[in-house]
């Protein structure tokens, strides 16, 4: 273990990226007073990194319980959107309530390169030493396999410490490269592309019904992914909206449509399109998202090295939840090192075995057990959930709302039918169970 | 529908590395199904087909999602690195 005698070079840990996970991690492990060395390929923390975005103010609070006296949140969430499109129209539930507007509210947009610039600072200010635009090229093992450290692109240096924290983000080529997880599969990473719209203030509050700094975000699915398996989202900041759309890469290796003529439809819908009316893109974004949940999990633990956040796939695509995992899973990992160091014991595999234990007690793994089924339902319904029930849904709300000197009975008829038409009713069947099946 | 992403690219913000492209297309004559599909899945529209029917690919645009060195696992059809540390995207927002 490390103590004052050993040279300075020689950390007690290395984190490898500088997002939620690895700075949940160093920050932990710096307050608990390890000597912690942060590497971070961009040119300042958060300049690589992409995301929606929503904090979960539960998961940073375990963190940073008073994250909220200097954080850069930018709206908190009073009302959220769910919506079924098809080309002309919208089904949506809309939940909006006053006790959102809460003290310490639950859920808030924010932009993650002032907010990764932050939280940066906080694990500085804990003692960390961070060093961007180092990008580490590969583990230092020993012959046995065990990690001791990393080697870097700045000429090739190599950096020594007892243990190592893989928080490299969805990409992991540092883990996959040293053979310790498996290159991503199409089918279980969504590609989403994001745009920045800027709006002035009083501009996006009248357009969503706003004040203060409430905000809204809206989920969409439907036909505007042409069937692949994908969704949309317009999330309201406080002068910009993001707005964005993801599938699977393997939908769209094998598809006809290019992202941004997805993301040019979504702006473009008449239920979207008055809402960025005027706006200003100031950035064009691409990010994948790790979407195989429970079964795609790799590896996350041996000798010398644990993987945190999104190389560890903990995203539930479900909920559209990432970065409350990748916190929750870089806080576990810095507590169990920094538990193991206070009793001398060593970083072996053995060891830090207990990772997986923690995360699996913790809502991590329970909700990623949980959907499980949930890619797999996706991808075998993929035609109807994204394109014919979206249709359909819409049809049914167009006929019923209509009037039209029908009388209501026929109008029931009318939706009977057309749902038998275009998805017979075993297949409808079908489809419930499978969905039950997986949700449960 | 032809919709440009170049046009919204340049309100990017990039360092380039001039000379040292961090993803390179292995030498092909015919592309593969997998790298011919690049020149419509990438987010950047980074490849693009040449004259001679082969798949060129310019990466100062690259966004670095990685979705191009997934979909060409099995072809091994590029060569994907990380841009040199402080290089590449700069995302403002992110």
């Amino acid at each position: 273990m490390a103590s004052a005698q050993q040279p300075n070079d020689k950390f007690d840990v290395i984190v490898i990226g500088a997002g939620p996970s690895g700075n949940a991690a160093a920050y932990v492990l710096a307050r608990g007073g390890l000597r912690v060395l942060q590497l971070e390929r961009g040119e300042y923390p958060g300049s690589k990194n992409v995301q929606g975005a929503i904090l979960y103010a539960n998961a940073l609070e375990q963190i940073i319980p008073d994250f909220r006296d200097d954080a850069p949140l930018e709206r908190h969430v009073i009302e959220q959107r769910i919506w079924m499109l098809d080309d002309k129209s919208y089904v949506g539930m809309n939940y909006r309530s006053e006790d959102f507007n809460e003290e310490r509210p639950n859920r808030y947009t924010i932009i993650r390169a002032p907010f990764d610039k932050w939280f940066s600072r906080k694990v500085r200010d804990a003692g960390a030493t961070i060093v961007c635009e180092t990008t580490v090229t590969e583990l230092i093992r020993t012959e046995a396999g065990r990690v001791i450290g990393v080697r870097t692109d700045r000429d090739g240096a190599v950096v020594l410490a007892d243990m190592v924290i893989m928080a490299e983000g969805v990409n992991g080529l540092v883990g996959q490269r040293s053979g310790l997880r498996p290159e991503l599969k199409p089918d279980s990473v969504a590609l989403a592309v994001k745009e920045m719209h800027f709006l002035p203030r009083e501009t996006i509050d009248a357009r969503f019904n706003l004040k203060g700094a409430e905000g809204v975000v809206i989920e969409a699915m439907g036909t505007v992914t042409d069937g692949m398996v994908g969704t949309a989202f317009l999330y309201t900041n406080q002068e910009s909206i993001s707005v964005g759309i993801g599938c699977l890469v393997s939908d769209f290796k094998t598809g006809t449509a290019a992202p941004y003529e997805l993301l040019h439809r979504f702006k473009t819908h008449p239920a979207i399109a008055p809402l960025l009316e005027g706006a200003e893109v100031k950035e064009y974004a691409a990010h994948l998202i790790p979407e195989g949940g429970y079964n795609s999990i790799p590896q996350l633990y041996g000798d010398g090295w644990l993987i945190v956040g999104d190389a560890g796939q903990f995203v539930n695509a479900v909920h559209r939840e990432g970065s409350n995992m990748a916190m929750t899973s870089g806080r576990l990992a810095a507590e169990l090192v920094i538990k193991l160091h206070r009793m001398r014991e060593p970083f072996s595999s053995e060891n830090l075995a207990e990772y997986h234990t923690m995360l699996k007690n913790s809502f991590v793994m329970k909700d990623l057990k949980k959907y499980k089924g949930i890619p797999g339902f996706l991808h075998s319904s993929s035609k109807h959930v994204f394109g014919t029930y979206p249709r359909l849904l819409s049809q049914a709300a167009q006929t019923w709302f209509r009037v039209d000197g029908a009388d209501k009975r026929e109008k029931e008829r009318q939706i009977v039918s057309m749902m038998r038409k275009d998805r017979s009713f075993s297949g409808l069947i079908s489809d419930a169970f499978k969905l039950v099946r997986a949700w449960r | 529908m032809t919709i440009k992403v170049e046009d919204t690219l340049f309100s990017n913000r990039y360092v380039v590395d001039s000379g040292r492209a961090h993803i390179k297309v292995k030498p092909h004559t015919i592309p593969s199904p997998a790298l011919l599909a690049l020149t419509r899945v990438c987010p950047a529209h980074c490849y693009e087909l040449n004259d001679r029917g082969q798949v060129e690919v310019i990466a100062d645009g690259c966004l670095e999602c990685g979705t191009c060195r997934i979909i060409c696992q099995d072809s091994q059809d590029i060569e994907w690195n990380y841009p040199r540390g402080g290089f590449g995207v700069l995302f403002k927002f992110g």
